[in-house]
């Protein structure tokens, strides 16, 4: 399987390949991690005449502790975030980094190529918009900054313009009392997701002052539970208050059935998906270590 | 347009002009000879093909030949010196990790970056550090306990050399 011949263009630096994409023109795209784009190129679903290879680039990839913020260069890989002491301070990142599927795909795919592909299987989107996340994008002409939920527009469409490049990804690290937690349901490692749930949450006491639940694979993008969230916050997490948020999150999930799963399988999968992060997310709130990894069919 | 290409394979390097849409894994079996380096799926999925890349285990049939330019790339040629085996694949001798073998060249490469960054992996680890590498004969045990068996090797030379020193 040859993906069908292209030119290659190696970028020295971001600024150059920004130069390369407005010269090349519509037909040139960004190579980063491969991981989604080289099959896709394989399959021939992708045939771009030029590629700009950003992997020569120095210092791309990096995280840097910053202003209360965390910020990760474009091409930072999901291994080196999985292994990264500081990126486990928001331990809702190293959940999402170290369950990308295998470690081969780890070493390669990036965070930036993650948020440009907009997979809505993707994991980066569902994980990110559970926080305050700003994607840094570098154009010809200027450098603007986008919160993720306007970067991310539909399946497979973000606000870059053709000649723009996500440069850098930048988290607000949560209030103190905050807890995060990410568990995804997979039929194996290097497939995506049948369904995801990210819930990042503000604990005070026994009662949720906040709380923001996204939902992954269940819509063209990841879908922000708002009725969820709802039946959660200011209130005493209860068994009654858990089974109205998981019943929202049911009904928020927009699904399609395919070969994971038909609709009614993943919207009772994502409700399931929904408890269990809620509950690992409140006791990281109160201070406890928990390890949590994604549930495999 | 073809591009001229080093890259260091196993230590020696093969220099090539390549055509940019060459994936990595077909330099390695067609440029440069070695054949240990298996296509099973083709499409990113069953690991067969894993090498190393500076050290790191990647799927060479998901990377392109002039990605891998002035990088190093370990394939599982490279592992044993001379006639001694390397440890894993001594592992994978003893403790029968292999049927047809053709899963093995990517099982090894691939539990090589797990033994590198986790030297005293428990099953589970180990089972974690390989599962992007599809085994359609052995049912896994074998495999595992052949990376078992060579963590346990790789941790006894480490401290014998650090005895010595
Ligand atoms: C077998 C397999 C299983 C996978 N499973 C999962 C999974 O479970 N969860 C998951 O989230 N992902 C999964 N992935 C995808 C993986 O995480 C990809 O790495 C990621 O989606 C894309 O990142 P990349 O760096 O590889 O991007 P590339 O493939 O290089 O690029 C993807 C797209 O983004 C553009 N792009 C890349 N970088 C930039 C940039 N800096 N600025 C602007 N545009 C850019 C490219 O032009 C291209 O259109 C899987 C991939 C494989 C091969
Ligand atoms: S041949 Fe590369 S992953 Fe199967
Ligand atoms: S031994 Fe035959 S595929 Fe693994």
């Amino acid at each position: 399987m040859y993906p069908r011949a292209f030119h290659y263009h190696r970028a020295s630096s971001l600024k150059e390949a920004v130069a390369m994409l407005s010269q090349l023109g519509d037909d040139a795209k960004l190579l980063a991690g491969g991981q989604s784009l080289i099959p896709l190129m394989k399959l021939r679903f992708a045939n771009p005449q030029h590629l700009v290879d950003l992997n020569f680039v120095p210092g791309t990839s990096y995280i840097k502790e910053e202003g209360g913020a965390l910020r990760f260069g474009a091409l930072t890989r999901h291994a080196e975030i999985e292994n990264s002491a500081t990126a486990a301070k928001i331990p809702i990142l190293h959940d999402c980094a170290a369950g990308i599927a295998d470690v081969q795909v780890r070493n390669r795919g990036t965070i930036g190529g993650s948020l440009a592909e907009a997979d809505p299987s993707g994991d980066w989107a569902v994980v990110l918009m559970t926080l305050s996340t700003e994607v840094c994008c570098l154009g010809a002409k200027k450098t603007r900054t986008v919160p993720l939920s306007d970067f991310i527009k539909d399946a497979y469409t973000t606000a870059l313009a053709h000649d723009e490049l996500v440069s850098e990804v930048v988290v607000k690290a949560p209030p103190k009392g905050s807890g995060g937690a990410y568990i995804a349901f997979k039929r194996s490692a290097p497939v995506y997701p049948t369904a995801s749930a990210a819930v990042q949450l503000i604990m005070d006491g026994d009662v949720c002052k906040d709380v923001v639940i996204a939902l992954g694979c269940v819509g063209l993008t990841a879908i922000k539970a708002k009725d969820a969230e709802a039946a959660l916050r200011g209130q005493r997490i209860t068994d009654k208050a858990l089974s109205a948020a998981m019943e929202a999150a049911r009904a928020a999930a927009d699904p399609q059935s395919d070969m994971r799963g038909s609709t009614d399988y993943k919207r009772a999968l994502v409700g399931a998906l929904v408890k269990r992060a809620i509950e690992v997310a409140m006791r990281r709130a109160h201070g406890e270590q928990v390890e949590v990894g994604h549930i495999y069919a | 347009m073809k591009k001229n290409v080093t890259i260091k394979v196993n230590g020696a390097d093969r220099r090539a002009a390549v055509e940019p849409r060459l994936l990595l894994v077909h330099f390695l079996r067609e440029v440069a000879g070695l054949t240990g380096t298996h296509v099973g799926c083709e499409t990113s999925l069953c690991g067969a093909c894993t090498v190393l890349l500076d050290g790191r285990a990647v799927k060479s049939c998901t990377v392109l030949a002039v990605q891998a330019d002035g990088r190093k790339v370990t394939t599982v040629e490279g592992l044993a010196d001379g006639d001694k085996l390397h440890p894993i694949q001594e592992g994978f001798w003893e403790e029968h990790g292999l049927q047809c073998g053709f899963c093995t060249p990517g099982m090894i490469m691939c539990s090589h970056d797990l033994l590198e960054h986790h030297p005293n992996p428990s099953d589970s680890e180990i089972r974690a550090g390989i599962n992007g590498n599809l085994c359609r004969c052995t049912g896994y045990q074998h495999i595992v306990a052949a990376v078992r068996n060579a963590s346990k090797k790789m941790s006894k030379r480490a401290t014998a050399r650090a005895g010595a020193r």
